[in-house]
């Protein structure tokens, strides 16, 4: 064999020590979930090095652009006719934490649909780490835990710009980080068990356009859902987006109660909940055939 | 052999899918240090099997037993002991290929230091040591397959399946592979894989198993199943095409112990080809071209398979 050498790669040998049973040298053995799950993390970790610098620039440019288009440019005209329907507040005030929710469950989708899709239907690596000691709700969780991360950093980022549009009022407006990675996460967990037991992808413009889009209009985010039609507002109301921008708006504007952030709080908490639990199921019916 | 150097254990392993039967029900022991083969035509469940011992596909049913413990409990223990070569390439292609062997090894718990220490060597045993750094996207279909094989040894494993490792592969492409894991055999590492290619049973394995139909067909090593199921020797006689049907007629009384009539030759299984020829030219028919070899994996193959297709 050309250029090849005598190299003697690291493989267990019948008689070795220890060979019976076991295996020479140091021995990983299977550790709890826990850890397993982290070892996913460290690969979407690892990948995400190739791919940080495109994902920052949209995770500023997105909230550089609304705000200023929608907060500064709109809001101007808004203002003018007075504000009281938003609470007596700036346009920009009413709106950027509102939208911080609404880019999170962006976010979310976006993290949650085609690198879901994509590692079990193109690159085959979540069987690529089915094929090690992970099991299936390990891969998931870990995967979860690196899309909690991307909505954690992409919210820093939003409340960061907030600041530096001056739509940061008081510190309050720090609440609004884990406001937003929670409504994230409730529409993350069942969408990546979703997306994971997709056949094909043509599914996700569906949801993108019926699903995202609608969502990000009529939740609350660009205008009170009191100002929806009576018989559309109950509909606006049951939506997981106008919880996160409702619970993220109070927050950030000193107007929250603590029973109204309860409900905000528990709806999208079961939500993540009953994802979370539904998801680890697919991953599951999903890699192990 | 003892009990202990039994490191999979199979009775009655069954795999339904939906109505579907994939293995219908397999008995096997694979030894420690052996390279064990399951040859069978697409669709025999040799892939179904692969993924049982894999522990990525729930048995439907019977006892399977590997490395002392049961898949269904003990999976990500098990799995720590295996080097998994899949059909397809499970590689991820945007990352380097010393990425790649980062990422499992991680996978494994394995520390770094370790890591480092191990893909020198392997990727200097796959002979991709200078494409450590590249991204593997571009590199060849061989040189992907080698990478996942090195892959598999990262974690040191005590069995190393290959799910069709030569698949779609050219022929010096192939030939790299085999000569690879025929180094790894002579190491003495337990060797699982599936094949539907003869000569690469007949190169790597100790001892195979014929699927079809998802049942074991036939078990033992190439040689063993050459002399079982086939002749010694086979005689290969072609004729003119109008001359064809007449010669097969005639033929049917020649001193063979098997004849089969394909639409281009005809197949004489016979103890000895030389003296076959003599008594089929006593017969008064007289081939265009005529050839003596010896029975390969592939005779056995094609007598226990047939030659229809599956599907």
């Amino acid at each position: 064999m050309a250029g090849s050498r005598a190299a003697t790669p690291a493989v267990s040998r019948p008689g070795a020590p220890g060979a019976q049973g076991g295996r020479p040298g140091p021995s990983p053995g299977a550790p709890a979930g826990a850890a397993l799950a982290l070892r996913e993390l460290r690969f979407w970790l690892t990948n995400y090095r190739r791919t940080w610098k495109g994902t920052i620039y949209s995770s500023v440019a997105s909230p550089v652009l609304y705000l200023g288009a929608m907060g500064l440019g709109l809001g101007r005209l808004v203002d003018r006719h007075g504000t009281s329907a938003l609470g007596g507040v700036s346009y920009l005030m009413f709106l950027a934490p509102g939208l911080l929710a609404a880019m999170a469950m962006q976010t979310a989708v976006g993290e949650c649909t085609y690198p879901v899709f994509g590692s079990v239907k193109w690159l085959k690596t979540y069987q690529a780490a089915a094929a090690t000691p992970l099991r299936p709700g390990d891969i998931f969780r870990g995967h979860l835990l690196f899309v909690t991360l991307r909505l954690a950093m992409n919210c820093a980022i939003f409340v960061a710009i907030m600041a530096a549009f001056g739509a940061a009022r008081s510190a309050w407006v720090l609440a609004a980080l884990p406001a937003g990675v929670l409504t994230g996460l409730a529409f993350a967990t069942p969408l990546m068990g979703w997306a994971v037991t997709r056949t094909k992808d043509t599914s996700f413009s569906v949801v993108f356009r019926f699903g995202m889009i609608p969502l990000f209009l009529f939740s609350g985010t660009f205008f009170p859902v009191t100002r929806l039609p009576g018989w559309l507002r109950p509909l606006a109301y049951i939506t997981p987006l106008w919880h996160g921008v409702a619970l993220s708006r109070s927050l950030t504007l000193g107007s929250a109660t603590l029973g109204m952030s309860l409900v905000h709080i528990g709806y999208l908490a079961v939500m993540a909940a009953i994802g979370f639990a539904t998801s680890a199921w697919c991953y599951r019916r999903r890699l192990y055939v | 052999m003892p009990t202990s150097d039994v490191l999979i254990r199979a009775r009655g392993l069954t795999k339904k899918f939906g109505s579907a039967v994939a293995v219908a029900g397999i008995d096997f022991d694979l030894h420690r240090g052996e390279a064990f083969g399951f040859l069978g035509p697409n669709g025999a469940g040799k892939s179904s099997t692969m993924r049982m011992i894999g522990c990525v596909s729930p048995p439907s049913g019977g006892e399977l037993t590997i490395l002392g413990m049961d898949p269904l409990t003990d999976g990500p223990a098990i799995r720590s002991r295996l080097g998994v070569v899949p059909q397809e390439d499970t590689l991820d292609v945007e990352l380097t290929v010393r990425e790649n062997m980062l990422i499992y090894g991680r996978y494994f718990g394995l520390p770094r230091a370790v890591i480092a220490e191990r893909t020198a060597q392997l990727l200097d045993f796959v002979q991709l040591t200078d494409r450590a750094g590249d991204e593997v996207e571009p590199l060849s279909g061989g040189m992907k397959r080698r990478l996942t094989i090195a892959r598999s040894l990262i974690s040191e494993p005590d069995i190393l399946l290959l799910d069709e490792p030569t698949t779609g592969l050219d022929p010096q492409a192939r030939h790299v592979v085999w000569d690879r894991l025929f180094r790894l055999k002579q190491r003495g590492v337990t060797l699982v894989l599936t094949t539907h290619y003869m000569d690469e049973a007949e190169q790597l394995c100790d001892r195979l198993v014929v699927m079809d139909a998802g049942k074991i067909a036939a078990e033992g090593s190439p040689r063993a199943l050459i002399s079982q199921y086939s002749t010694p020797e086979v005689l290969e006689l072609r004729f003119d095409p109008s001359e064809h049907e007449v010669a097969a007629d005639k033929l049917a009384g020649a001193p063979a112990e098997r004849i089969e009539v394909l639409a281009d030759r005809i197949l004489l299984y016979v103890q000895n080809g030389d003296t076959a020829l003599a008594a089929v030219r006593a017969l008064g028919v007289e081939p265009a071209t005529s050839l003596v070899r010896r029975s390969t994996l592939e005779d056995v193959f094609l007598r226990l398979t047939g030659r229809q297709l599956e599907d």
